[in-house]
């Protein structure tokens, strides 16, 4: 029995200002140490001052998880020596006089299985310690406090995966749910970080830290699986330990023993007073928070008839389901659902593509409707959404700059069916004995008809013609 | 010119034109330089005095000047001044320099005061005599072969011996109301919140204030004018309302009702010390107040409680001088990290180390039940104690001090005479309530101060009854 546990850092990329002062929460265009000041580099005398508003998106992410909120939280005091940490205690939660962190008692649903949240936190991110040469063995190492105090939101989930696989797919939802709920944006670097802890039957928990990214956690976690497992099956105690992945040799190392465990002394931070979360908070956030993720897809199905697969890949992506809500109505939802998921998700899929892309709503609409009505092919119509994303030009432009438009009649289709059929009569003769000839023919028609003729209707008359079905 | 005038007198001598501000801070200066080498208040002065006077006279003159019109004002070492070193007393802070002003400061200079120089103090205010400042210790003026309480002994020496008007220090367990007393001055510790702590370096965070210092009990509200209230930089501070503290001070304290707090005025005072309470006691009797025996049990569990919270915080509040970001000359290069770490932090002075070692060890996993969470038991039955008794009277009265001022090194290694320093004091600081000093008695040659403890934002009533009691005793001139 295997027991896989979740440890999130979710940094709240969309906030404007970092946890406890005014500096950027997106730090990440400054010159090194240029997006400090007296609060997040903790000269002395300087006091934290609390974002009201990193308190609200964190309570948003626990009603997400379906979390328990309390009337009020505290700060506590996590005291621990490091060099990327400024005051040498991180502010953070810690639930030692009851329930004061954001949220507990949460779980998400993935596949049937239920995955249980612990407790929701928010708190501190540190500096950045920069390794010459980027090995920790180096000299010299260089700290860059532009990251110290941005918002971070801990998640917490008991120990109730029982795979790898499980864990993916779980952190695949939670990227969706925090971007569709607007609080952070997971594409950008170090914006979500996982760590894991791992047990497995007749041995102790084991933490591994020290992960990149969410493909490294799943091969971190098969890794020591793999180890625990094969200790156990040799009778050598698996102990309670942290151990560090080591992504240049893809295994992980002992880090420090539970008895080397740091005592961080946690207590409350008396310069943040304890804060008050009234019913009206909740409300007021509640018609603040953007439809879930299930909701979206379960409205796409029933209201517009999209197929249930093309709706759960459109209501997964924020970035799309933005566009598609911008630009539908309830007679093109769902040729603008199609446009997406077969065509568009193909030109922005990553996020410079997307940042550079040029197309609107608008854009996505007068495409839709342009099929609808007829007046260009599915086939051009890609040509020309191509074309949108690259130069965001109007799509009657398009259309008349590279010729998209006249769609063919069906008598014209069929002439040219016919002098197609002249030119290939030996592929024509060898349709009884190979049926797949009829593709063939289409791709030609289609060359002749420069992606002017509907596919459909091309194919079902060239079917008549040829006498096959 | 007289530097013995009042932070009133001053204002009111600039606006009627008999004396300028550059007058005024230049005497000041000639002063300091006359008598500091004695009493070593200051750690610090600040060179362009002078050249500020000057500005601050042209905006007089131009009828522009704000409330405190140049008014010569001095600054506890470690309280954020702007561009000055503000070191806390420490080696480990010799070089900070700080980049901002804290809020009182620019709230003071918002208004024209002159900031001639940062003041002594015990290392990061930890101490009652600045016997623990690196810098070497601060005089009392009364006598310099005694010490001048602390922790913001170099204020209250200052402001005693004339080498400012005001001053601010802070009050951490007594810190402000100790020295005022030793050095026959008015000091208030306000209620928790009503003062900015932005720009103040931490100490014990949770229940320490800064506070006014100065020779009369109305100047101290005039201080408390300009600093007091919310403060967009201090998550605890609290709006006062923009309360006008100078208004009807003279109200009085006919009707009121004042307990003595029982624990705080038998066991342990000193007889002179004791016989001034009761002529205090007497005093306010005659100005139509009425007298009630208050006991309150956890004052004798308050000292312990407060070193344990003291410490703890401290031990996490201190942690940040790693020397890494600002602090001491100390070549970082050839250590790994954690005996850098020791090596950096090894130049915090005896106190400092005692408290940051016990800071580490009463809150630790396996000793937090028996010390820290004791400790904040205490310190929320001593609130409530306090709360019950401040609905029967209005304050509680006691000596600030249970002892007289004493000399250098008698006390610094007696655990007991430790005790009886902080006892009286720690009580504001534990639950939160506001505290004046009022010096009362010079008793061959030493003086005493009496202690009032009033509710919470009740820090104007304080003043009142301060104010009345200032007013049933003539005492006698600093004599140096």
């Amino acid at each position: 029995m295997i027991k896989i546990g979740l440890e999130i850092h979710c940094q709240l990329t969309n906030l404007a200002s970092k946890l406890f002062c005014s500096c950027k929460a997106n730090y990440r265009e400054f010159e090194s140490n240029t997006n400090i000041c007296p609060v997040c580099i903790g000269l002395p005398g300087s006091l934290p001052m609390l974002n009201r508003r990193a308190v609200e998106k964190a309570t948003m992410i626990s009603m997400a998880l379906n979390c328990k909120t309390p009337e009020k939280i505290a700060f506590f005091r996590k005291n621990y020596f490091y060099p990327d940490l400024p005051k040498n205690f991180q502010i953070t939660q810690y639930d030692v006089y009851g329930h004061t962190s954001i949220g507990h008692e949460g779980k998400i649903t993935i596949e049937g299985k239920e995955i249980r949240i612990r407790r929701i936190q928010i708190e501190e991110d540190p500096g950045r310690l920069i390794y010459e040469g980027s090995s920790e063995k180096t000299q010299i190492t260089l700290v860059d406090y532009n990251r110290a105090g941005t918002p971070l939101v801990e998640i917490v989930t008991e120990p109730d995966f029982e795979n790898p696989k499980q864990v993916r797919l779980f952190l695949n939802i939670l990227v969706d749910l925090l971007s569709n709920l607007g609080v952070s944006d997971p594409s950008l670097e170090g914006a979500l970080r996982a760590d894991g802890n791992v047990s497995v039957k007749g041995g102790n928990k084991v933490e591994i830290k020290n992960v990149a990214s969410f493909h490294d956690l799943e091969k971190a976690l098969h890794f020591e699986i793999t180890r625990q497992q094969s200790l156990v099956e040799r009778g050598i105690p698996v102990i309670s330990e942290t151990r560090q992945w080591d992504d240049k040799r893809k295994i992980t190392v002992s880090a420090r023993t539970k008895e080397e465990e740091q005592d961080y002394r946690y207590f409350l931070e008396g310069d943040i007073p304890w804060v008050k979360l009234s019913p009206e908070h909740f409300n007021q956030l509640k018609k603040e928070m953007p439809e879930s993720i299930a909701s979206k897809r379960d409205r796409y199905i029933t209201k517009y008839g999209i197929p249930e697969q093309v709706a759960e890949v459109l209501s997964s992506d924020k970035y799309y389901t933005d566009l598609f809500e911008q630009a539908h109505n309830e007679k093109n939802a769902k040729e603008i659902a199609n446009i997406i998921t077969t065509d568009l998700m193909g030109f922005v899929d990553t996020r410079e593509k997307r940042e550079k892309s040029k197309l609107t709503h608008h854009h996505l609409s007068d495409l839709a409707n342009a099929i609808i009505s007829n007046k260009i092919t599915r086939s051009s119509a890609k040509t020309a959404l191509l074309n949108m994303v690259q130069t965001g030009k109007p799509l009657a432009s398009i259309i008349t700059e590279q010729d998209l438009g006249n769609v063919l009649d069906e008598s014209k289709i069929s002439l040219i069916i016919n002098e197609v059929l002249q030119e290939e009569s030996n592929a024509v003769a060898e349709i009884k004995e190979k049926p797949e000839t009829v593709n063939y023919l289409v791709g030609k028609i289609m060359k002749k008809t420069k992606g002017k003729a509907d596919p459909a209707k091309t194919l079902d008359i060239l079917k008549k013609k040829l006498g096959v079905e | 010119m007289n530097l013995r005038i009042s932070a009133l007198k001053y204002v009111e001598e600039i606006k009627n034109g008999n004396i300028t501000t550059e007058e005024f801070i230049s005497k000041t200066i000639e002063r300091i330089q006359k008598v500091d080498s004695k009493l070593h208040a200051y750690l610090s002065l600040n060179d362009k005095a002078i050249e500020q006077a000057r500005v601050v006279d042209k905006k007089i003159k131009s009828k522009d000047g704000g409330a405190c019109m140049g008014m010569p004002i001095s600054i506890k070492d470690n309280i954020c001044v702007k561009g000055t070193k503000t070191t806390c007393a420490s080696k480990m802070l010799e070089n900070f320099v700080s980049p901002y002003d804290a809020t009182v400061v620019s709230r003071l200079k918002e208004q024209d005061a002159i900031i001639v120089g940062k003041t002594n103090l015990d290392e990061f205010a930890m101490g009652f005599t600045t016997e623990f400042s690196a810098f070497g210790p601060s005089k009392n003026p009364w006598n310099t072969e005694y010490v001048p309480g602390g922790s913001s002994g170099g204020s209250a020496v200052a402001v005693s011996a004339l080498e400012c008007i005001a001053s601010l220090g802070s009050d951490t367990g007594g810190s402000v109301r100790n020295p005022a007393s030793f050095c026959s001055i008015v000091g208030l510790k306000p209620t928790y919140g009503l003062i900015s702590r932005y720009g103040l370096i931490s100490y014990s965070n949770s229940i320490e204030q800064i506070g006014p210092m100065a020779r009369t009990v109305e100047d101290v509200a005039f201080m408390l004018n300009i600093i007091a209230g919310i403060d967009s930089h201090d998550n605890t501070t609290v709006d006062n309302q923009k309360q006008d503290y100078l208004k009807e001070i003279d109200a009085g304290v006919n009707g009121k009702k004042i307990g003595i707090i029982k624990e705080m005025t038998q066991e342990g005072v000193d007889k002179q010390v004791s016989s001034a309470t009761n002529k205090a006691i007497s005093n306010f009797e005659k100005l139509g107040a009425s007298i009630e025996e208050i006991s309150l049990d956890m004052v004798k569990y308050s000292v312990a409680a407060y070193y344990t919270i003291t410490a703890t915080e401290a031990g996490s509040n201190l942690a940040r001088y790693d020397n890494l970001r600002y602090g001491y000359d100390f070549d970082l290069e050839g250590y790994e990290f954690n005996s850098y770490i020791s090596k950096a932090r090894r130049n915090f002075g005896p106190e400092v180390t005692r408290r940051m070692i016990l800071g580490g060890f009463v809150p630790s996993a396996g000793h937090a039940g028996r010390y820290f969470l004791k400790a904040m038991k205490v310190k929320s039955k001593l609130t409530s104690e306090i709360n019950e008794a401040l609905k029967k009277v209005d304050m509680l009265l006691s000596p600030t001090v249970p002892v007289l001022p004493f000399k250098f090194g008698e006390k610094i290694d007696d655990p007991i005479a430790l005790f009886l320093v902080d006892i009286n004091t720690v009580t504001a600081n534990l639950t939160g309530k506001p505290a004046i000093s009022v010096p009362f008695e010079i008793s061959n040659g030493l003086p005493i101060g009496i202690q009032l403890l009033g509710k919470p934002l009740h820090d104007k009533q304080l003043l009142q009854a301060a104010y009345a009691l200032q007013n049933t005793v003539k005492l006698p001139e600093v004599p140096i």
